[in-house]
């Protein structure tokens, strides 16, 4: 017991040796960190609220007051970036959570019994690859969105997280999972098959190994590593997901602050000298949050990838 | 081969006629009633329901589907909900005339900047030339359209007065260069990866070792054996970017103002307009296809050693 611990240690140091190689990764993750501390401590670290309007002072250039100025109601501009990472830090992990999720279990499926179930889980893949993405994101959250809507009413506890825009948070997850699953079920029928063959797997089913113990203990573990680079990658991808949804209209809506709302909210502001804090400042922190899941998932191929 | 592509060509009608479902029944039971759009909301229901009927929405899902099935088959996509009496196939040939060629601009710029950068930094490999467009490359992948926009925008249109911020006056005008400066941006960024990784792999084969050996010009070896062989995986992005040409994108076509098919789908489905909506997925999916296929044709061309069974 007390020599797998160590061993396990040993694979963590050397995971995170390989990993902090690779500058860039760590600065993403940094970044990454930051995102959920921000979203997370949100109200704590912003100074108002963000559906606080103050129609003296709309429009402001930073000051001391409001270091990145107010937008035109009035609301201070920090404050909703801020707020905009809680929605962010939401919807990220809980989109690719379910995406990723039925996109392993198809995969699988897919990967290890072949056949029929092959045909079926990986034809319905291929249809949703020729649908234009953003629009089926676009159908099915409309869809949904009154149907979530009169659900989540059955819940009179539910009612502060409703109106906190609790029912288009989840229409959002709801339509970036089902658009996001069958890119994972590829790459992961991909890897069984190709595991499938190995001796290993083949001596474990010649001792009479049951489906699921193969592949939890002899393909799972080594289709793992470029499962989690795609992960990674996918965290910011439904961050620029969110943000064209929420300038199609459909998602997250004002006061709402997400970091793609907060774009569309204030394009009409590109002309203004208050372009650089209302209208860039987000879009670059969304820029930013791709590239840092993005250098997140190089480093963690890097690391592991066997043969380095 | 042939028994190959027939196969693949054999799969798209099914394709089609599963996509076009599921676009029909989200259009169907989705929210919105293209009939309230078109009368108002406070319209009398009596000559709703008139109005229903004579578009034949009153009728059972199935049956609709069937008809619309039935007609397209026969070259009919129907006439849109929004203006009256447009047949939906006039009306999305003029916007995908502008949707092409405008996205031909951006991939072929992409192309034009991509490649040439992406072999400059694989010949000076982990030099400052090579850092250089490494990180231009991942900030190029990592900026969403929505964010460099506005910034282009602001620079180019708003403080310096350099370009028009967008509008479409075809391919020869000023008005083009903005979108396509930040639209290639993208594509060059991942022209630049792909070119730089498969150089990179190419320049350690022994056939290039063999070329060097026995003396021929650097320049020949380049050009002749590494880039050659080094362009091939580029063919699957390409050709998946070709299928993406008619796709348009709704965005982008906003932003900069272009009457493109990205910018009618957007107004149809506000609109509830699902003749159009139904015909621009269908499109796509042709599109998709076609490109897919396009590209593993090409594949058994230039790389003689794949066969298809």
């Amino acid at each position: 017991m007390a020599e797998e611990k160590v061993e396990q240690r040993r694979r963590w140091r050397e995971f995170w040796r390989r990993f902090s190689r690779n500058k860039l990764a760590v600065v993403g993750l940094v970044l990454v960190f930051v995102m959920f501390f921000t979203g997370i401590f949100a109200p704590w670290l912003a100074p108002y609220s963000y559906t606080d309007q103050n129609l003296d002072a709309v429009e402001q250039m930073p000051s001391l007051a409001h270091p990145l100025g107010t937008d035109e109601l009035g609301r201070d501009q920090l404050s909703r970036i801020l707020w905009g990472a809680r929605t962010a830090v939401i919807i990220a992990p809980t989109a690719t959570f379910f995406g990723v999720s039925l996109g392993l279990l198809l995969g699988l499926l897919a990967g290890y019994y072949r056949g029929w179930v092959e045909t079926v889980i990986m034809r319905f893949a291929d249809i949703l690859f020729a649908f234009p993405g953003i629009l089926l994101a676009i159908l099915i959250a409309a869809t949904v969105q009154g149907r979530i809507e009169a659900w989540l009413k059955g819940f009179e506890a539910l009612e502060g997280f409703v109106k906190a825009g609790f029912a288009q948070v989840l229409v959002v997850i709801v339509a970036l999972s089902a658009v996001g699953w069958p890119g994972m079920a590829r790459l992961v029928r991909g890897q069984v098959l190709s595991l499938r063959e190995e001796q290993f797997v083949e001596a474990a089913w010649a001792i009479g190994a049951r489906p699921w113990r193969v592949i939890r203990h002899h393909i799972l573990p080594n289709a793992m590593a470029p499962i989690v680079v795609s992960v990674s990658m996918s965290m910011g991808g439904a961050i620029v997901a969110e943000a064209g949804l929420s300038f199609m209209g459909i998602g997250i809506r004002p006061p709402t602050p997400s970091w793609g709302a907060l774009i569309i909210d204030n394009y009409s502001f590109w002309r203004s000298p208050a372009a650089p804090v209302l209208l860039w400042l987000p879009a670059l922190i969304v820029g930013a949050m791709v590239a840092a899941f993005n250098f997140v998932g190089d480093g963690l191929n890097e690391a592991l990838s066997p043969g380095w | 081969m042939i028994t190959y592509v027939v196969r693949r060509l054999l799969w798209l009608p099914f394709l089609l006629l599963i996509i076009g479902l599921i676009t029909f029944a989200l259009g169907l039971y989705g929210p919105g009633d293209p009939v309230l759009v078109m009368l108002g909301q406070h319209a009398n229901p009596e000559a709703a329901d008139r109005v229903r009927h004579e578009l034949g929405l009153d009728r059972p899902f199935l049956v609709q589907y069937a008809d619309y099935v039935w007609k397209a088959i026969h070259g009919d996509l129907g006439e849109s909900l929004k203006y009256r009496g447009q047949p939906v196939g006039r009306l999305m040939a003029s916007r995908l005339a502008v949707t092409v060629q405008f996205n031909a601009v951006v991939i072929a710029v992409g192309l034009a900047v991509g490649i040439p950068l992406g072999i400059l930094a694989a010949l000076n490999r982990n030099n400052l030339m090579d850092y250089l467009i490494v990180s231009l490359t991942v900030a190029g992948i990592s900026l969403p359209v929505l964010a460099l926009a506005p910034i282009a925008m602001w620079f180019l249109a708003a403080r310096f007065h350099l370009l028009p911020s967008g509008g479409w006056d075809g391919i020869f005008s000023r008005r083009i260069i903005m979108p396509t400066l930040v639209l290639s941006i993208g594509p060059a960024a991942v022209f630049v990866r792909q070119t730089r990784a498969n150089m990179l792999e190419v320049l350690d084969q022994d056939y290039v070792r063999t070329a060097r050996a026995k003396g021929l010009r650097e320049h020949t070896v380049i050009v002749a054996h590494a880039l050659r062989n080094a362009l091939i995986p580029l063919l699957t992005i390409f050709g998946l970017m070709l299928g993406g040409l008619v796709g348009g994108g709704t965005i982008t076509e906003s932003i900069f103002g272009i009457p493109g098919i990205g910018r009618l789908v957007w107004d149809a489905f506000t609109a509830r307009d699902y003749p159009v909506i139904m015909a621009y997925t269908l499109l796509v999916a042709v599109a998709y296809t076609m490109a897919n296929l396009f590209v593993d044709v090409c594949y058994r061309f230039v790389d003689p050693r794949i066969h298809y069974g």
